[in-house]
């Protein structure tokens, strides 16, 4: 099942949008609570840095009944340092983004702890991509 | 202890979700950082908070927590009100401090998360 959606940058009223509608697409999916909470807590934190942090992008979520693999891909401006974007507790976020409740600096290592294998892909005024894979080890999909 | 209990030991105000005051909590988690929220484990939580806005019903929802309290009479707008109903959320507002609530709370049996 390949599934693919608009992220818009700033659009905090909406942010988790993309989120909340996956989280409905697994549940229907019949996958495991456990595989869903921890496939929509690295999505949702990434969706709110497309918000927060860039110009805006697209999330592509594919659905096998081994795996979830999910594109979280932006149109920049990109991560200068990423092993520094890595560190907990460091963050370039905006009073705005701190309003929301975010912006601690513990957004990509929860991604990273979430998922079985990630990728990015990132740079100075370059788009950042991010590749979350998510094994499904018990098959707790029957789609 | 349960949702009414919760209410009665915070002079809370139920916003939304009357149907579940009888649904049993056992851990509480007070903050307003979302990321934090997000890195907990357990579903069965009561997140106290003085964050009223739609990241903190958001965040409910993705860490599948089913009820909130807001700390200070924050009040949540409609729309936060709306998605917590979709999400089978229950609301709760305290004229207390987080500090407080978490105490009472705690003292009546509320267990920490960490």
């Amino acid at each position: 099942m390949h599934v693919s959606f608009q992220v818009q940058a700033g659009d905090f009223s909406n942010a988790g949008k993309v989120s909340s509608t996956v989280k409905g697409i697994l549940k229907q999916l019949n996958l495991g609570p456990a595989h869903i909470k921890r496939i929509i807590v690295a999505l949702y934190e990434a969706e709110v840095n497309v918000v927060a942090h860039s110009y805006g992008g697209t999330i592509t979520c594919e659905v096998e009944p081994e795996s979830v693999d999910i594109m979280v891909c932006d149109t920049g401006p990109g991560i200068p340092d990423l092993d520094l974007a890595m560190t907990e507790g460091w963050s370039t976020a905006t009073p705005e983004v701190r309003e929301m409740g975010f912006g601690a600096g513990m957004g990509l290592a929860n991604i990273r702890k979430n998922t079985d294998r990630l990728a990015i892909d990132t740079g100075e005024d370059k788009p950042t991509r991010i590749h979350m894979c998510f094994d499904l080890a018990d098959g707790a999909t029957h789609a | 202890m349960t949702l009414r209990d919760v209410v009665q030991i915070v002079d809370g105000t139920v916003l939304c979700g009357d149907d579940n005051l009888g649904r049993e909590v056992h851990l509480g988690f007070a903050s307003d950082l979302m990321s934090d929220v997000l890195t907990l484990l357990a579903d069965d939580i009561l997140l106290i908070t003085g964050l009223s806005n739609n990241q903190a019903i958001r965040t409910a929802e993705m860490s599948d927590i089913l009820q909130i309290l807001f700390v200070r009479n924050k009040r949540p707008t409609k729309t936060m009100l709306d998605l917590a109903k979709e999400h089978g959320i229950t609301i709760i507002t305290t004229p207390y401090s987080m500090f407080r609530s978490s105490g009472l709370l705690f003292s009546k049996g509320l267990q920490p998360v960490y």
